[in-house]
């Protein structure tokens, strides 16, 4: 057979099996992340079919699909919420981000592994997946509650993190050295601060120079800025996936909303093709392996993210079954997870990371969605009820009585 | 009375408007940028989470406000009469036999004429807020007008005119 007719083939195969797989997660109420992953297990090499002509199509497409999902990501807020954000909830942020990320770089030195892999680590257990979590608190109809934005305001504030990780990280994964790669953080900042300064300012001018009235010019423009940008950070060592976040944050008005509607079915298509592709990098056959190390690592960490949201919500005045609520619904990993992974990977680290980034990621999206309804639960609530009047009676008892 | 509305940014989602009605009750609408709206209604025993979220389109968010709104809007204009000094609001009926009935408030050019608006248009109990030029009068309906005495007056002579042409 021709080249070309086997890789349609292929494609087509990949693609139709997505399909029936998301359809499948929608039923059954599942995010598709997990689904993809295992797809790309099953057709990775060692897996049930491997695929071979259209590996390359697929690691571009990948490449694309991480830039889509961020610049969507940045299209989700605006650079005012951003910077607004970072002065409310920069304590939250911070504790997320000693909670969370040290003890994935603790495991990894435990692991026995040097401390490229253990940075590596320690931003794929700190990043909560914003999509799932948003995708959740809609779903259970908790977007009106009141620890909603003590949530969402954590999730700002790793997205925004990460714009100053992701190059730090491009730095060290190319193996230049810490004086190299302590330029490059500063490079990085100071782009995203004039990014953001930029945006704050001139977001409107940005904004009007691509016209929103013609749907096909508007899809060229924003995909071919984002796309030239993107190529720009990666070659100044910033990382592709921060320049396409930037890009978006820097848009607003009408054309991030228009942009927003016309590029979903792109993102779509290629964060699954993305999810696919780092499912193939992984050889199916090491997941037993890494297995246990992953399920203790996903107790571990899933465990500091409901302590973050617990105190992030009782920071913020909320009631014991909120903060549980906050606490609960953080812990999915997800696509920056993979995202970080995927450098780490592409850059020759740790060859065993890539198989327990993938087991660790699958068990946090699929066990965290569905821990997140606990509190909604008659015995979760009836248990705090329980430890709410048990702490009054206590309080009550120590409290001198002023009639005695 | 004045009511209290708590705005909160839901960062990437949209905003939430939240208040406590006077029963003591916490009612609220999150508004998504897509232009969805949220009804929620709070927990009594656990303020901080809603038992019910209805999703709402742009249109039936529009056909509940219109539901909701009828009975304030009048309750705003009762408040202005005694606000502002020197604005007065009156209600003028269309009765049947009147000249006006079928024609267009436009051809009246009451504000024109007299400096008077015509805020409002009250039609088989039902509020139509700010009727534009095209609007056509029709029997029985109560035109609500707003202006200084002197414009009131001139709207009512407009209105109780026999012959508009004239």
């Amino acid at each position: 057979m021709h080249d070309t007719s086997i890789l349609l083939i292929e494609l087509g195969t990949v693609l139709l099996a997505l399909g029936l797989l998301g359809r499948l997660g929608r039923r059954i109420g599942l995010s598709p992340i997990p689904l993809y992953l295992i797809a790309g297990l099953a057709f990775g090499h060692g897996g049930l079919l491997p695929l071979s002509a259209s590996e390359e199509f697929i690691e571009v497409g990948a490449e694309m699909g991480v830039i889509l999902l961020l610049v969507m990501l940045g299209l989700e807020y605006s650079a005012g919420e951003l910077v607004g954000n970072l002065r409310a909830s920069a304590p939250a942020g911070l504790l997320d981000a000693v909670l969370n990320a040290v003890p994935g770089a603790a495991f990894a030195l435990l692991m026995g592994w040097d401390w490229v892999a253990a940075l590596v680590l320690a931003g794929i257990t700190w990043v909560s997946s914003s999509g799932v979590i948003a995708k959740v608190l809609n779903d259970l109809g908790r977007l009106g509650n009141r620890e909603t934005p003590v949530v969402l305001s954590v999730l700002v504030i790793e997205d925004l993190a990460m714009a100053l990780y992701l190059p730090f990280l491009t730095a060290v994964l190319a193996g230049v050295s810490l004086a190299a790669g302590a330029s490059s953080l500063v490079i990085a900042v100071a782009t995203v601060v004039v990014v953001l300064l930029v945006a704050i300012r001139f977001g409107h001018a940005i904004s009007a120079f691509i016209s929103a009235d013609d749907a096909e010019a508007l899809l060229l423009g924003v995909l071919g800025l984002t796309l030239l940008v993107s190529g720009l950070a990666d070659w100044l060592q910033v990382s592709a996936a921060v320049g396409a976040f930037l890009v978006g944050i820097a848009l607003s008005g009408p054309v991030a909303h228009h942009a927003v509607q016309l590029l979903t079915p792109l993102r779509d298509l290629f964060a699954a093709v993305f999810f696919v592709f780092f499912g193939l990098s992984t050889h199916p056959g090491e997941i037993p392996h890494v297995l246990l190390p992953a399920l203790a690592l996903a107790v571990l960490t899933m465990s500091t993210k409901v302590l973050t949201g617990y105190l992030a919500a009782k920071r913020a005045g909320i009631a014991l079954p909120g903060r549980f609520r906050a606490g609960l619904a953080l812990m999915p990993r997800g696509e920056f997870s993979i995202v970080i992974a995927g450098l780490a990977v592409a850059a020759g680290v740790e060859p065993q990371l890539a198989s327990l980034a993938t087991a660790y990621v699958l068990i946090t999206v699929v066990t965290g969605p569905m821990l997140a309804r606990l509190p909604d639960t008659e015995w979760f609530k009836a248990m705090l009820r329980r430890r709410t009047a048990a702490v009054a009676a206590r309080a009550a008892l120590q409290t001198p009585d002023p009639h005695l | 009375m004045r009511v209290r509305v708590e705005q909160t940014a839901l960062p990437g989602i949209g905003v939430r408007h939240d208040l406590v009605t006077a029963s003591g009750r916490r009612i609220g609408v999150v508004s998504h940028r897509s232009g969805r709206r949220d009804l929620v209604l709070y927990d009594q025993d656990d303020p901080d989470a809603c038992i019910a979220s209805l999703p709402l389109t742009d249109d039936e968010a529009e056909a509940l406000a219109d539901l909701l709104g009828a009975s304030l809007m009048l309750g705003q204009l009762a408040g202005l009469r005694s606000q502002a000094a020197g604005l007065l609001t009156e209600q003028i009926s269309i009765p049947a036999g009147s000249p006006w009935a079928h024609r267009r408030l436009g051809e009246t050019r009451a504000r024109t004429r007299t400096g008077a608006s015509i805020v409002a248009v009250l039609r088989n109990r039902e509020v139509i807020a700010s009727p534009g030029p095209s609007f056509a009068f029709q029997t029985g309906d109560v035109v609500v007008v707003v202006g200084t005495r002197e414009g009131l007056d001139g709207v009512a002579a407009i209105l109780a005119e026999s012959d508009p042409d004239g």
